[in-house]
């Protein structure tokens, strides 16, 4: 047992945070599309330094970094305060299933762009029915036989930078006939063409991240398909793996540093003497602790194993709750202030409502804790 | 940076493990705590395979290891109910061994660590303090604040406490005045939270298999209850409560063994979260079981009483955060 980082991954860690206290943009400027362009341009600066695929494999032009440099890079990044990437989506699932399912001649075309920012890649699995039970899904992609193209028809909705995007990695059914699992495709779809709609959803936060998506008859050649017809469901399992295992990054450093300032805030503004407050804040410290903690522990058996087990279920859930009730307890000691509309603890107060949902709903991560950890039975 | 046992002490927990799984059957962990004793045999046998020296210096007899190797048996005796004085003893020898004179190790450190003479601990709360295994201890450390004292058992008045757990033996302890400690007593007893915290994670964990289990096993409306999210999440819960409170306790076990300066934070949140987690854990244990969980018959209410008051022992979850708050910075 060591808890310490030895020397080379100390060496690594001052690399990092050498780098990013040289390379920090500054403060991401306010209104949707401006944030979005400083994010474009930050990532093509940590690619430049070979920082953007930091998980991605040297052959697909990451950093191959292990386990733990990953880990090191989360955590800096989070205490320098950094922005996350711009094309976060196709880093964390696009280019990591392009890798895992895609042919030779999709891994040229569209690795190097996910990793240079230059083209942006939005996630079209979620729909108005179906959400937990997502491959209960009914966006429909017809093959035309005389052609090879598909025509997908159909409404996706929350997806996260449609807006901005050139690819959709997007599941759609293709066989009614058998079960509901069996019968969807994985294709990488071009947003640039009529037969794509996209409607910004504004958030309760007032901004817009996320969009409806209405296909009709768009085209998708045969060619972007990913691992075959009727594998659809599978390939999207990695790509949800991926995007948990994305989410644990530096989530506890990041919890830990506004803790830190949740503290400084309380010892100026008053109410560190209520034993209510006192406990919460104690409270809160220990499960970002335990969430640091976990994370370590995850990463030390996912070493061995090769394979991220149904234990980040529970940080995901942990991340969620702590984020919520941190920003609670900010807005509360604020009082009347923190329900300014400008006041930034308000908007994370309110964004983090999201938590328990984004990624996952905390009920979808307690049934897997159930289940895969547990051994319980499953109702459906 | 790894976080995971040794080979070492990857045996350690598994021959504890099944050592325990065959002494201490439920059946028989009920046959004592009916009678409020202990099995001297037993006792004899953990004292055979050295476990009560386990974390206390070679020069005084112990096998020189550490709190991880420590924590790692409490939590192994927690998950049994073992009725044996362990815990106590251990959490006397960490503060002894950290605290005492040169003469105070000397006199008593071998006793504790053969078991011969065993130590006792508790914290002074409104004159006297609740001490598991007083009764027939050799030496009595009591905790008043920041200081600590020495008593012989003859200088104590020592009364048998009736208290809910019955898989231990706990007294009441008065003394007038006591030998003090020379070193840093705050600091030896969050050694000491190190090894209770560990023994709630093994009661947690007693608890939370015996409802997955009964989950899987009782069928109503003709499937197992387990099936049903009102059950499952409340198991899926059991787990968050014991993952964290595992992850902090052994955290403050590596920290008391090899980062010092982070022990006093550590071992608060840890021992703050593991009674938060013992006492949850083992509650909704019970409400999985349903009626007969609530029975004398059913073995569960040893687990809950041992959860309710090992996690007062040396002060309620909620000053430990108090604590931790302090540790973390607010004024």
């Amino acid at each position: 047992m060591d808890l310490t980082l030895n020397d080379a991954e100390a060496a690594f860690r001052d690399e990092v945070r050498a780098w990013l206290e040289a390379n920090h943009p500054g403060t991401e400027p306010s209104g949707d599309e401006a944030a979005f362009t400083f994010r474009r341009a930050w990532q093509r600066q940590m690619h430049d330094a070979g920082w953007a695929g930091i998980s991605w494999p040297k052959e697909y032009g990451g950093r191959g970094a292990t386990l733990i440099e990953q880990a090191i890079f989360g955590a800096e990044m989070a205490r320098a305060d950094a922005p996350s990437p711009a094309n976060i989506l196709g880093l964390v699932m696009g280019g990591p299933v392009i890798m895992a399912h895609g042919t030779d001649e999709q891994k040229e075309r569209w690795l190097e762009p996910i990793l240079s920012a230059e083209e942006i890649w939005c996630q079209g699995f979620s729909e108005p029915e179906s959400g937990s039970d997502l491959a209960s899904l009914k966006t429909k992609a017809v093959k035309d036989e005389s052609t090879g193209t598909w025509r997908v028809t159909g409404q996706k909705v929350w997806t996260t930078f449609a807006h901005e995007s050139k690819w959709c990695m997007l599941v759609a059914r293709t066989d009614t006939e058998v079960a509901k699992h069996k019968g969807l495709s994985y294709f990488i779809c071009d947003m640039d063409q009529p037969g794509v709609e996209i409607r910004p959803l504004v958030q309760i936060t007032g901004e817009s991240e996320f969009n409806e998506v209405f296909f009709d008859e768009a085209e998708i050649p045969d060619e972007n398909l990913v691992g075959g017809v009727g594998n659809g469901w599978m390939v999207a399992i990695t790509t949800l793996m991926n995007e948990r295992a994305g989410l644990g990054g530096g989530a506890s450093v990041a919890l830990t540093r506004d803790l830190g300032e949740l503290i400084k805030l309380i010892n100026e503004r008053g109410g560190g003497d209520d034993p209510l407050i006192r406990q919460r804040v104690a409270k809160l410290k220990i499960g970002i602790e335990a969430l640091r903690l976990g994370g370590m522990r995850a990463m030390t058996a996912q070493m061995k194993t090769g394979i991220p087990g149904p234990e980040g279920s529970i940080g995901k859930w942990e991340w969620a709750l702590l984020n919520q009730e941190l920003t609670e307890l900010a807005t509360d000691i604020l009082g009347p202030e923190g329900l300014d509309r400008s006041a930034p603890w308000t908007y994370r107060m309110l964004r983090s409502r999201a938590n328990s949902i984004e990624g996952g709903t905390t009920e979808v991560m307690k049934n897997i804790v159930a289940e895969r950890v547990l051994g319980l039975p499953k109702l459906r | 940076m790894r976080f995971d046992f040794n080979d070492e002490q990857r045996e350690i927990k598994d021959t504890a493990r099944s050592f325990l799984a065959d002494r201490f059957k439920p059946e028989v962990v009920r046959e004592l705590a009916e009678k409020g004793t202990y099995d001297a045999d037993l006792c004899r046998q953990i004292r055979e395979l050295g476990w009560t020296g386990i974390a206390i210096d070679e020069a005084h007899g112990g096998q020189g290891l550490g709190v991880v190797e420590l924590a790692t048996l409490c939590e192994q005796l927690g998950y049994v109910a073992a009725p044996v004085p362990f815990l106590a003893n251990a959490m006397a020898g960490l503060v002894i061994e950290a605290a005492g004179s040169e003469e105070q190790k000397e006199r008593w450190l071998g006793g504790i660590a053969s078991g011969e003479e065993r130590g006792a601990l508790g914290v002074v709360a409104g004159g006297r303090s609740l001490v598991a295994d007083a009764d027939d201890a050799a030496v009595i450390v009591l905790l008043d604040g920041e200081s600590a004292s020495l008593i012989e058992r003859g200088d104590a008045s020592v009364e048998a406490a009736d208290v809910i757990d019955a898989t231990r033996r706990y007294a009441w302890v008065e003394a007038s005045e006591g030998e003090p400690l020379p070193g840093d007593a705050a600091g030896a007893l969050d050694r000491a939270a190190v090894a209770l915290a560990a023994e709630l994670v093994g009661v947690a964990q007693r608890a939370m298999d015996m409802a997955v289990d009964y989950a899987k096993e009782r069928h109503q409306f003709e499937r197992p209850i387990g099936a049903y999210q009102a059950v499952s999440h409340l198991c899926a819960q059991m787990l968050f409560d014991i993952e964290e409170a595992r992850s902090l306790t052994y955290g403050a076990a590596w920290a008391a063994d090899a980062a010092p300066d982070e022990l006093p934070l550590a071992a608060a949140m840890a021992l703050a979260r593991a009674a938060d987690a013992a006492w949850s854990v083992t509650k909704s244990s019970i409400q999985v079981h349903g009626g007969i969980g609530f029975t004398w018959e059913h073995d569960l209410h040893f687990l809950l009483k041992r959860a309710r008051v090992a996690g007062q022992l040396l002060g309620t979850a909620g000053t430990h955060r108090e604590r931790v708050a302090e540790l973390a910075g607010l004024s």
